[in-house]
């Protein structure tokens, strides 16, 4: 079976292509799809987006203000409202701190060390994404509860951590554990060792290896992997919910004063304090997105 | 039978602006006899591969034809065209193995699946990759992967085949190897083949007839013969193979060439009057034992010995010039630096200089075309 | 030329060596601790709240858990949550690749705000989610109440739950299958069409299994997210135990009623469940990232 160099093309090629009609057979040329389908798949992603996501976002900022600014915020300097407010900020702020020091040491590690069992260390660092935000409130309550496994240790020190300020940082930190170190992982190992090698010969020792060398180049990855962190620990509710106890006035985060509003009725607290907290996520939003073109500005170069 | 190409235009023009846009393919006519391997080449960003993927279907012109076997396909989306294209980055199927690769067009062109496994088979056999059928493409070599996008373009017998830079993202021995290689495939199937280079030898290796193209146009189409000796234009003479450039004026009977005008008397008499560009090749530069009416005088600055050839840079009055002499001739006599030539130009090209040299020259320098 | 999405912690062969890398185990000794911090750290707050799950588990025994897991309401509660939460990927993983695949190959204006506000729901608390849910499509509302007369109820029921777990894991899907259409060029269709493939066929035999990798990624993570979503759930679903009472809802409950062996049981379904999807993962991964690159 010798290829026939001359393959009689005639049967294939249509007897209408032929005719000159170069808008009709356009979207042949692969860079486009049908144009009525591009703009029924654009409506449908845009519809759906739009219930999923833009609608119910234009909704709460309407029932927030259906009555003016004044019960907006008459709301939000309740002092239950401040105070909770105020927990959100001390819970979030100790948490990103500590996630950050102890995420670029835990990015370090995994990209730089070789040790035995170095694969189990990254899936224990990923493995809060996959517990359930209640599980995790649960099992801090069986490690720190009353007769919990150290619980009853803490307890005859007179230290108190579930219910109450400790654990609910505890719980925050767990639940945001692996957003820095994840950030700052694929950084390390993309810039290589060599101009940390480099600068090693050079003398430095390694505090200024890491702060000259590394800290530059993981900056904006670490600047996102932070806000990705607050934004989480700003918003979250299930593990706190369990560890806190929900003491109002004490215990009670931006987010547990939202959900106790709404299921006393009182849905303009609720709503108030709801859209505190989207206008800041939606801020943290615009920062990532910042921080994510960073990134790749400083991949590409 | 072949294909021909008539008066292709294309302009990319960007969506968001309404501007003139970018002229791509400017007036772009040749044709390609049956079973012939033609060339196109040209520097890149010259719009070769633009040609490429009008002839494919896959871009639309703004105006022209492309006539294949006499029927006007430039409307027929490229499933219909009968074409085997082989892609600069190869764009193998990532989720396919070897042999799905190759197997792709016979599959969806309803080949009996008997056929379609002999056929792979003969094709696997053809560019030596037995025993790699199951292999994905990421697990293959750079030349390996240009195997297979061949066997998979050829396998399902196309009438045409289009090779975007075949051989562009290979290092220089496997690009020989498979240059020769492919020649040899086309020799087998006959099939009717374009491909886009922008290297020069690798055209003159390849090709049955070169086409040019420069900034959307073509240059010059010819024999690799014809763009050699007879360049067409003065792009043509300068891109391919080295060349040396010399200024010079013609006054009816003597030649005054080089930064001071020596006076030379050439040996045929030249058509082109006035202010004019010499294209001198380094190996159409020879040695005179004696100074006569056609010489010229030259200093030796470096000599070079490249294994085959010498290569030396003379001085003309300032003016640096390559030659280049092959070993045997060069081996009888000895090459001193700072010795006196006398030497003869036994072929070059003429141009009017319609600018002036400097401003010619500067032209080239910037376009990579001298140094 | 990898047609696995990239794994967030790729390992190459040649792994480097260089900073803070111990040559053998026992390496310098501002190295050792540093490791051993890291170590630490992850051990206080990672392994030990495991350990106590599991010890719990160890000493309430087997039979217990069985007897805990197998009471109607919590046995409602997990197969409501898988049902919901396959239901809920299997519309992502369509919407969501429609979306990617809107996003890279359409022009269209307004691309710049679509994208902000496929982040959104990463960003936004869930407990505002499922507020914000409650308000559109709440009884109180036009849209709801509109539904209710035809006698279709989203908010306090099923679909609701649906609702509120495809926004908070719309991202998932959307975000893992974009770079990898991004960096799939048309070269490798337009190859097919060059060798007679029509539309359709490239559609199914090229790019739909180039992005099949990255869907599923997408899909594991939302269904895992999605097995342990709590606020925004605790809002919409009304939480009628045996008809919407989702498991880690019910957890909460037993929680709160101080039942601990009730939570624990259903408690290790969920880590399982998630742990299991998300392993799995973690393993095609890396077995794709061996054969890709
Ligand atoms: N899709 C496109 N949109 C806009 N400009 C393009 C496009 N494709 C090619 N061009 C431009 O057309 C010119 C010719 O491109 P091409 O045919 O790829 O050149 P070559 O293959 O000879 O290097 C280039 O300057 C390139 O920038
Ligand atoms: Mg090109």
């Amino acid at each position: 079976m010798v290829p026939n160099p001359f393959t009689d093309i005639s049967r294939s090629v249509r007897r209408r292509d032929q005719r000159q009609s170069p808008r009709r057979y356009q979207w042949f040329f692969l860079r486009r799809d049908p144009r009525l389908m591009q703009r029924l798949l654009i409506a449908a992603v845009l519809a759906w987006l739009a219930f999923l996501i833009a609608f119910p976002l234009i909704g709460i900022i309407t029932h927030t203000f259906a009555d003016g600014w004044r019960p907006f915020v008459d709301a939000l300097i309740e002092p239950e409202a401040m105070h909770a407010f105020i927990i959100t900020l001390l819970v979030t702020g100790v948490a990103v701190m500590i996630n950050v020091v102890f995420g670029i040491i835990i990015g370090l590690v995994i990209a730089r060390h070789q040790f035995p069992g170095k694969i189990l260390v990254e899936e224990l660092v990923s493995l809060p994404l996959a517990v359930s935000p209640v599980v995790a409130g649960f099992m801090f309550i069986l490690l720190f509860g009353r007769n919990g496994w150290l619980g009853s240790w803490f307890e005859a020190g007179g230290v108190r951590i579930i219910y109450a300020l400790p654990g609910m940082i505890i719980a925050t930190i767990f639940v945001t554990l692996p957003f820095v170190s994840k950030e700052v992982i694929p950084v390390l190992l993309e810039i290589g060792t060599e101009m940390e090698d480099a600068a090693r010969t050079l003398g430095a020792s390694p505090w200024q290896v890491f702060r000259y060398i590394t800290f530059p180049s993981i900056r904006w990855g670490l600047a996102y992997g932070i806000t990705l962190t607050t934004a989480r620990a700003l918003g979250e509710f299930g593990a706190v919910l369990v560890v806190s106890g929900n003491i109002i006035g004490r215990t009670q985060t931006a987010t547990l004063h939202i959900h106790e509003s709404y299921t006393n009725l009182h849905f303009q607290g609720a709503f108030s304090a709801s859209l505190v907290l989207a206008v800041i996520s939606f801020t943290m939003l615009l920062v990532m997105e910042f921080f994510r073109r960073r990134i790749e500005k400083s991949r590409e170069n | 039978m072949g294909i021909d190409v008539r008066h292709l235009v294309k302009r990319f023009r960007s969506s968001c602006q309404k501007t003139e846009g970018f002229l791509a393919v400017d007036d772009v006519s040749f044709s390609v006899q049956p079973g012939q391997m033609v060339a196109l080449l040209g520097p890149s960003g010259s719009g070769k591969s633009t040609v490429l993927r009008i002839i494919a279907g896959l871009e639309s012109p703004d105006s022209g034809h492309v006539i294949m076997q006499n029927h006007d396909v430039t409307w027929t989306p490229p499933q219909n065209r009968h074409i085997g294209f082989v892609f600069q980055h190869y764009a193998l199927f990532k989720n396919m193995t070897v042999w799905k690769n190759i197997a792709f067009g016979l599959e969806v062109n309803r080949w009996e699946p008997e056929i379609v496994a002999a056929q792979v088979e003969r094709f696997l056999a053809l560019v030596q990759l037995k025993g790699y059928e199951n292999r994905y493409p990421c697990q293959l070599s750079g030349g390996q992967r240009q195997r297979v996008a061949l066997a998979r373009a050829l396998a399902p017998r196309p009438a045409f085949l289009l090779l975007d830079e075949p051989f562009g993202a290979l290092d220089t021995k496997v690009r020989r190897n498979l240059a020769v290689q492919l020649r040899e495939l086309h020799d087998e199937v006959k099939t009717t083949s374009v491909f886009v280079t922008h290297d020069q030898e690798e055209a003159f290796e390849l090709a049955d007839e070169i086409v040019v193209i420069n900034r959307g146009r073509v240059e010059q189409a010819g024999t690799a013969r014809d763009v050699y000796d007879r360049p067409a234009s003065k792009f043509v003479a300068s891109f391919i193979g080295n060349v040396n450039m010399v200024e010079g004026v013609n006054d009816g009977h003597t030649l005054w060439i080089g930064p001071l005008r020596r006076a030379v008397v050439p040996a045929r008499a030249l058509e082109n009057r006035g202010e004019l560009v010499l294209l001198v090749r380094p190996e159409s530069i020879e040695v005179c034992s004696s100074p006569c009416s056609d010489t010229l005088d030259v200093m030796i600055r470096t000599v070079a010995y490249r294994g085959d050839r010498y290569e030396m840079m003379l001085d003309l009055d300032g003016l640096e010039l390559r030659m280049i002499v092959d070993r045997q001739r060069g081996a009888s006599r000895t090459w001193q630096t700072g010795a006196t030539l006398h030497v003869r130009f036994s072929r070059f090209a003429v141009f009017e200089a319609s600018e002036g040299h400097e401003a010619l020259r500067d032209k080239l320098r910037s376009l990579g075309y001298i140094e | 030329m990898n047609p696995y999405p990239p794994s967030s912690s790729p390992r190459g062969p040649g792994f480097p060596s260089g900073l803070f890398a111990g040559k053998t185990l026992a390496g310098k000794k501002g190295e050792r601790v540093m490791r051993w911090t890291a170590l630490t750290y992850i051990g206080l707050l990672v392994v030990l709240p495991i350990l106590a799950i599991s010890g719990e588990t160890v000493k309430s025994g087997f039979r217990t858990i069985l007897a805990d897991l197998s009471r109607p309401e919590a046995l409602a509660s997990l197969k409501l949550t898988f049902l919901l939460a396959f239901t809920m990927i299997l519309i992502t993983s369509c919407m969501g690749t429609l979306t990617a695949w809107v996003m890279v190959r359409y022009p269209f204006r307004g691309k710049a705000v679509v994208n902000a506000l496929i982040d959104l729901p990463f960003a936004i608390p869930t407990v505002v989610t499922g507020l914000m849910l409650v308000v559109l499509y709440g009884p109180a509302s036009a849209i709801g109440s509109f539904m209710n007369r035809n006698g279709v109820e989203v908010i306090y029921a099923k679909p609701g739950i649906v609702l509120a777990l495809l926004y908070v894991t719309f991202p998932f899907v959307v975000r893992a299958v974009q770079p990898v259409l991004m960096e799939m060029n048309m070269e490798m269709e337009e190859a097919a069409a060059c060798l007679g493939a029509g539309k359709w066929t490239i559609f199914k035999r090229i790019v739909f299994p180039s992005l099949l990798p990255s869907i599923l990624t997408g899909a594991a993570q939302a269904f895992s997210k999605a097995l342990g979503e709590f606020g925004s759930v605790v809002i919409v679903a009304g939480n009628i135990p045996m008809k919407t009472q989702i498991a880690p809802v019910y957890i909460y409950g037993e929680i709160e009623s101080y039942n601990p062996s009730g939570a624990l049981a259903v408690s290790l379904v969920l880590l399982a469940g998630s742990m299991i999807v998300l392993l799995l993962l973690n393993v095609a991964r890396r077995v794709g990232t061996r054969y890709g690159a």
